[in-house]
């Protein structure tokens, strides 16, 4: 059994898992209309190869990755394409987005899929391609290219895979939901990510409070173990505390190591993946399958009927909410993940995407607006509620106080945002706001630093060179003076005629000498 | 439909600042149930006309600053001030002690530097020191505890707050007081000949700074605040206690018992320097902080001219903890060394 250490501060918010009956799968059905953004992930926006009018297969590739950070996104139903525009899609910002609209015709055919019946007889780099033209892009929140995180094991030897089942936000049941139905597939698709990264060691984290995911994850590793895998495989729990999900504190908890500031897991011999990308992986290889749905977790009080439900990328949300019984009587908010990390939407017309692991849709009585803040006391419960650490109620402070040297010697930038901080501020501080606009405000003077600095070389560059033509220019004339002065002196007995013809020879030799003398000295 | 856009977290944990402050007021009454049975009402009279003039300068202030009172005075933080202001103080203090000292917490301590959260001292000390610096007489006479005599009764606390001092009978000399002063007795002759003694420091002190210690202790459960400053201070005390007791003769300066039990000690290590805003904010920084406090403390009492000296001690400590705070930031995840500066 493996040994599970400690993280310093996390927190305890009611966790609210049962509200959305996990282990159960709904199937959302089709709507009439799917919108595939182009930006599902973190990167470049996918490039569109099909035009309006085209009619699509599912699985058929709808856009391509454009450069090493980005995904292919594809159709995951038949239809026409009907638009290829900017409408509103799940991202902080509220901005609009390019989205391929697809009118889905009902028949769901497909294309022909490639299975690959054993990929070990592939390079782990042909297996990249496969998962980069599946377009996988991480599925618990972040959204980070999968191929391109798996790269690091050409620069890092990597001897563990973490398989992140923590689910450690309030509310959200995708994970535990995934795991208590597909756990084989879940350990399948790590094998294939393992060989990829030719990790030896392989584990499953869940934390305690999803005994049935455990349970089944432990029976699927179980009968792996007989015989048909060479890696050490383990199932580990630990006890619930947000947010022990955070990729460095699930890696500080499974060993004990700190992931360096600035620096990646890989760093450390280690990557992680989220059970859902696993099966991602799992279909692309193994039935040639592009990622094309995924599980959403709609709860909240304000739904007549929460659930898990199998959704297919680009559904809009307004979709899920009439499944679900919505009632917006006593909502004001609907917010895309969870509690404590999860972005307000603005509009139900947004689609689910590759990273919507949730949609929380609450009552004003379940999570109310926040009173107006009051004045920092120092109290320092939020320094004890830190995962990483730090003192956000100084941070705070300085954010006021727009001190940046001081920011970072805080350590601004360690900052994960998981917002454990704002939840013990008994004032109500929005802290994790300041943050926010503190790294942003810090990463702006950085930039316009280096503008003014690269400004500055060239407008010491000219200094330089205006001051070194100057100084050659008085040179020259000082020679020329010198030798006409000595000219001058020689020639005082001679004949004046004589002498201004010899003057303008002279000068007219010097003029050549000059020119040639314009030529900067190396 | 349109949706309310706003940044994450979405929930919020139960605790308020309200909720902390009315914590810590509940977390006084052991300490001030003691110091009743032992002294009589005076500490009473003075928390609740205290408290009354408290809100009154309070409602002042921040209405002469153009802000909303109702808020201000609903947070409680004032009450606290007044109310540890006014256990500091001896009992059966007159009206205009209590005016000058709820005036130099509320206005210079607290309002001055900007209100709750942005005063760099611990208002009710710094209410405490106007106090012992301006009226030495009246700062210094405390009635004689239970058992020396018979405390006085609601009547006499009344007239004391209209001017008319307590009888001489009613008053005496605290241990700390009498520490001090002695220059020729071994302590345990001391402790034998000077009725005020008790058990393990003076009766009734002993027992009020038990009781201010459990009001502490269970505030540490309620996680108001860390262990590490109140447990820095005693233990800088105790130790410092520890290096000046030779034993026990005349000139020594008592036993880490005698000091923890005595005067305000306890009243200080948890609800004066456990102050969030004046004190030093890293656990770290905390020790520190807390740790000093203990020895000047200990320095005041023995070598000073006060009998006791939590208000000075943490006045100074309060002057040092921004300096503290500079050199105490925590090592944050994923950095291998302290970040020294």
């Amino acid at each position: 059994m493996r040994r599970v250490h400690n993280i310093h501060g996390g927190i305890h918010p009611p966790e609210e898992k049962d509200l959305s009956n996990p282990g159960v799968v709904v199937d959302a059905g089709l709507p009439d209309k799917l919108i595939l953004p182009l930006s599902q992930h973190i990167g470049a926006p996918a490039k569109a190869t099909v035009a309006v009018g085209d009619r699509v297969l599912g699985g058929q590739c709808l856009a391509v990755a454009q450069g090493v950070v980005s995904a292919a996104v594809h159709a995951p139903t038949s239809g026409i394409v009907t638009a290829i525009e900017p409408r509103p899609i799940p991202h902080p910002s509220g901005l609009d987005n390019m989205c391929v609209e697809i009118d889905c015709d009902g028949h769901d055919d497909w294309i022909d899929l490639k299975a690959i019946d054993d990929y070990r007889q592939l390079t782990p780099h042909d297996l990249l391609e496969v998962i980069k033209h599946a377009g996988i892009a991480g599925m618990g929140g972040a959204g980070f290219p999968t191929a391109t995180k798996l790269l690091a094991r050409d620069r890092h030897t990597i001897d563990t895979l973490i398989i992140n089942g923590t689910e450690c936000e309030p509310y959200i049941t995708a994970d535990d939901t995934l795991m208590q139905t597909a756990a084989e597939a879940i350990v399948e698709g790590a094998e294939i990510l393992a060989y990829i990264l030719d990790a030896s060691t392989l584990i499953f984290g869940v934390e305690d409070n999803k005994p049935a995911a455990l349970q089944v994850l432990q029976q699927a590793v179980a009968a792996r173990a007989k015989g048909q895998t060479e890696r050490q495989l383990d199932v580990v729990s630990f006890p619930t505390k947000y947010p022990s999900g955070g990729e460095k504190q699930l890696i500080e908890i499974l060993t004990g190591l700190q992931v360096p500031s600035g620096g990646l897991p890989a760093d450390l011999g280690i990557v992680c993946q989220n059970p859902g990308t696993a099966v991602a992986v799992r279909d692309a290889v193994l039935e040639g399958r592009p990622l094309v749905d995924r599980i959403v977790t709609l709860t909240g009080r304000a739904l007549g009927k929460p659930a898990n439900y199998r959704v297919r990328l680009g559904t809009p949300i307004a979709h899920l909410l009439a499944l679900s019984d919505f009632d917006a009587s006593q909502n004001e908010r609907l917010i895309h993940g969870g509690p404590m990390m999860g972005f307000a939407l603005g509009t139900d017309t947004v689609p689910v995407i590759k990273t919507t692991n949730c949609v929380l849709v609450p009552t004003r009585q379940e999570l109310p607006i926040p009173p107006s803040a009051q004045a920092c006391i120092r109290c320092g419960l939020c320094a004890e509620a830190c995962p990483a650490e730090l003192l956000p109620q100084q941070l705070y402070w300085y954010a006021r106080a727009k001190d940046h040297e001081q920011l970072e010697r805080h350590n601004l930038f360690d900052c994960i945002e998981c917002g454990a901080c704002s939840w013990v501020c008994p004032s109500n501080i929005p802290l994790v706001q300041y943050y926010r606009a503190a790294k942003g405000a810090i990463q702006e003077a950085r930039e316009d630093k280096q503008r003014s600095d690269r400004a500055r070389e060239r407008f010491e560059a000219r200094q330089e060179r205006v001051a070194r033509e100057a100084a050659e220019k008085e040179a020259k004339r000082a020679a020329r003076k010198a030798a006409a002065e000595k000219k001058a002196s020689e020639s005082s007995d001679e004949d004046p005629v004589q002498a201004a013809i010899a003057r303008a020879k002279a000068r007219k030799a010097q003029v050549t000498a000059a020119s040639e003398q314009d030529t900067p000295q190396p | 439909m349109s949706w309310l856009r706003i940044t994450s977290p979405h929930g919020h944990g139960p605790l308020s600042t309200q909720r902390v402050m009315q914590l810590v007021l509940l977390a006084t009454l052991p300490g001030v149930i003691a110091q009743t049975w032992f002294f009589g009402p005076g500490t009473l009279v003075n928390i609740v006309v205290g408290g009354a003039l408290a809100l009154g300068f309070e409602w002042l202030a921040v209405s002469l600053r153009g802000r909303e009172p109702k808020a201000a005075l609903s947070d409680f933080s004032v009450l606290v001030t007044s109310t540890l202001l006014c256990i500091a103080l001896p009992p059966y203090s007159p009206w205009w002690l209590l005016v000058v000292g709820i005036a130099s917490s509320v206005l210079l301590g607290k309002h001055l530097f900007g209100g709750l959260g942005y005063n760099p001292f611990n208002p009710a000390m710094v209410g405490y020191v106007v106090l012992l610096i301006s009226f030495p007489l009246q700062m210094s006479s405390w009635a004689a505890p239970r058992g020396l005599t018979t405390p006085p009764g609601l009547f006499d606390a009344i007239g004391a707050l209209f001017g008319t001092p307590l009888a001489d009978a009613l008053t005496s000399a605290t241990p700390l007081d009498i520490l001090r002063q002695n220059k020729g007795l071994l302590m345990d002759d001391l402790y034998a000949t000077a009725p005020q003694f008790g058990r393990w420091a003076g009766i009734g002190w002993e027992w009020v700074n038990i009781g201010f210690l459990i009001g502490g202790l269970w505030l540490l459960y309620q996680r108001v605040f860390t262990w590490h400053a109140p447990l820095a201070m005693l233990a800088g005390l105790g130790l410092a206690a520890l290096i000046g007791f030779d034993g026990g003769s005349s000139i020594s300066g008592g036993s880490p018992l005698l000091h923890w039990l005595s005067g305000a000690t306890m009243f200080g290590a948890f609800f004066i320097i456990t102050d969030p805003v004046s004190s030093a904010t890293s656990n770290r920084g905390r020790l520190l902080f807390g740790a000093l406090i203990g020895v000047i403390i200990y320095l005041i009492r023995t070598q000073g001219n006060y009998p006791d000296a939590v208000a000075f001690a943490v006045l100074i400590m309060n002057f040092a903890a921004p300096l503290i705070d500079q050199y105490t930031v925590p090592k944050a995840y994923g950095h291998n060394k302290r970040e020294e500066s």
